[in-house]
């Protein structure tokens, strides 16, 4: 028993020097760095910011309306006011939460369900592997917009139909890429090991095959993320997304739309918060497409010693 | 080819008859349809005549046979706003939708096999770093609000562009387009630049430099013909996302196209019309994804083979 732990006492230092840990490869991009630290804010905004803006994002004061960001009304008057004199800075972190809240579970329910149909899929091959392709292929060809637009014609526009819709509309991509993997992996000789054992089919798939497959769909899972963050603000954008008196970043740039010529601030400033979480997302994705693949991972490395080059964004 | 052909046809059909059933399923889903058609201030006379004038009373296999003939004939009834025959009015917007998603596909497509491959042609230069990032940043940028921006800066600020209508030369069609532009772009820059990459460190390349070819040559007759399969892949899904896009830019800049039909019926509660759009996008799509795939067959010999299960 102490043998072994010395042994793995023993053995770290080398684990360590011969690979990168996350925090280090991250340190090694600094684009992907400034990233992860910008979708940081966004998410401690969106879980923090209603406790820090108590009722401001919609406390009403007609004396104050269409204040242009200003330092003289104080910290909430800092991105200035809308039309109704509420405070641009405190409904955009309230809109942050409202946008995290739809696109998180949304990404994690296809990411979850995808994944699952696929591994299935990819490990079983035959008629299963068909079937679910067939599946997936009949959802992309579909708009997902117009998919929205029917579904929530006849239910009404709230945040969890939204969910449901994006979530459903999003798990062939899961679906594709973790068939695609698992049926690579299935003829390997590990996995042919577990079946010759006699592991049933769902232990072998979560002890063999999504460890593999997962950095991959996480990958896919942060890319999407985005996806799944513009279709809300569309949706809302077009007034069947989120509806007021709640907030989203998308019902923001609507609201602000008719201002436009007088009070640019109110629909310009959201955008600007939807592009820098999008962005992020996006440069992280490309950061981990790099770090997570073991023939690529040299680049970020490497590029780092060379000139400092920004490698995730050649990825 | 021919069975090649006739197999996409039919896998790509699928796809068509469930949004046929779908439509005909969601407008029954919420119980009673009459609800659906008519305003809430009915009385119960005249839901009673209109379940009775629609069919609404006879069983649900009567009622999705006498859907089907009604969508084969196009006759998807009256539209709630205008009285105009739905399909009429969604024939009549289709045109401008095409002429926009048309356009656009023709730039993104010409744009980034240019820019993609210059970005390929030396990986990691300051060129190929510009193009990565701003790439990025285009697929990640809401349409909705680049369009405001466009809007705010060159309809309002500078006054040089109008800022919705059809009416009027070419300046009309610059802000639209950009708007619908930018994802696709954004996205077939990235793919284009990914696949060069790839055939451009391939050995027939190098064969290609060897026999003395130039190196326009290498790269738009060897390398990009080689590239063009992952890039049309992507470029029909982009097509097909392409709808969404549209929404968005006919509500802003008020395109007559289906897009801006499809949301107002939405807002307007005009179930006739939305059907009529919903079917006519499904069957677009359906010829769009038939088109792609005899590109394909055209561009790689691979595929026409009849593969051997």
């Amino acid at each position: 028993m102490t043998a072994t732990v010395k042994k793995e006492a023993a053995a770290e230092p080398a684990v360590k020097r011969r690979r990168h840990t996350w925090w280090q490869l991250l340190g090694k991009d600094r684009f992907a760095a400034v990233a992860a630290v910008v979708l940081g804010l966004v998410v401690l905004t969106a879980v923090l910011g209603p406790w820090l803006i108590g009722d401001r994002a919609v406390r009403q004061d007609l004396r104050a309306s269409l204040q242009p960001p200003s330092f003289d009304h104080g910290f909430f008057g800092l991105l200035g006011t809308d039309v109704l004199g509420r405070s641009v800075l405190a409904r955009l972190v309230e809109a942050a939460g409202t946008t995290l809240s739809v696109a998180v579970p949304a990404v994690l329910c296809s990411l979850v369900i995808g994944s699952a149909i696929g591994m299935w899929a990819g490990y079983h091959g035959g008629w299963r592997e068909s079937l679910a392709m067939r599946v997936a292929d009949v959802i992309l060809s579909f708009p997902s917009l117009l998919l929205a637009v029917v579904v929530l014609y006849v239910f009404a526009p709230s945040a969890a139909n939204i969910v449901l819709i994006l979530a459903f509309a999003r798990i062939p991509i899961y679906l594709r890429t973790a068939r695609a993997e698992s049926a690579e992996l299935r003829t390997r000789l590990f996995v042919d090991a577990a079946r010759t054992f006699g592991t049933k089919s769902w232990p072998t798939i979560y002890r063999h095959l999504l460890p593999i497959v997962l950095p991959t769909l996480l990958t896919v899972a942060t890319l999407d993320f985005c996806f799944v963050m513009l279709s809300e603000s569309s949706l809302s954008f077009l007034g069947i997304g989120i509806q007021p008196p709640d907030v989203s970043w998308g019902l923001m740039v609507a609201q602000g739309r008719q201002y436009l010529q007088t009070a640019w601030w109110i629909a310009v400033l959201p955008g600007v918060a939807i592009v820098l979480t999008t962005v992020s997302a996006t440069i992280l994705a490309a950061w981990a497409r790099l770090a997570g693949d073991p023939a690529q991972r040299w680049r970020l490395t490497a590029a780092k010693r060379r000139r400092g080059a920004v490698a995730g964004v050649t990825a | 080819m021919i069975t090649f052909l006739r197999r996409r046809i039919v896998s790509s059909a699928i796809p068509l008859v469930f949004v046929v059933l779908g439509v005909f399923v969601l407008a029954r889903l919420t119980g009673d349809p009459v609800n659906l058609y008519l305003p809430l201030s009915a009385t119960e006379e005249q839901r009673a005549e209109f379940a009775a004038a629609h069919g609404f009373d006879q069983s649900i296999l009567a009622q999705l046979w006498d859907y089907l003939g009604q969508v084969v004939r196009l006759d998807f009834g009256e539209s709630l706003r205008t009285g105009q025959p739905a399909g009429e009015m969604v024939l009549t917007a289709f045109p401008a939708t095409l002429q926009l998603a048309a356009v656009t596909m023709l730039i993104a497509i010409v744009g980034a096999v240019l820019i993609g491959s210059l970005a390929a042609y030396r990986p990691n230069s300051l060129a190929d770093r510009v193009a990565s990032f701003l790439s990025m940043t285009a697929a990640s940028i809401p349409d909705f609000w680049f369009a405001i921006m466009g809007v705010l800066v060159f309809g309002v600020s500078l006054d040089l562009l109008p800022t919705s209508g059809v009416d009027g030369g070419a300046e009309v069609w610059v802000l639209p387009i950009a708007t619908l532009l930018i994802r696709p772009f954004g996205v077939l820059v990235q793919v284009v630049r990914g696949a060069m990459v790839g055939a451009l460190s391939a050995p027939y390349v190098k064969v290609a430099r060897s026999k003395g070819a130039s190196e326009k040559r290498v790269v738009f007759g060897h390398a990009l013909r080689n590239a063009t399969m992952p890039a049309l892949t992507v470029a029909g899904d982009l097509t097909i996302g392409l709808v969404n896009g549209a929404v968005v830019v006919e509500t802003i800049f008020g395109w007559p196209g289906i897009g801006k039909l499809m949301i107002d019926s939405i807002l307007q509660r005009d179930f006739a019309v939305l059907q009529a759009a919903v079917l006519l996008t499904a069957v677009t799509i359906f010829v769009l994804n038939i088109v792609i795939d005899i590109c394909y067959a055209l561009i790689d010999a691979r595929v026409r083979q009849p593969v051997a299960a």
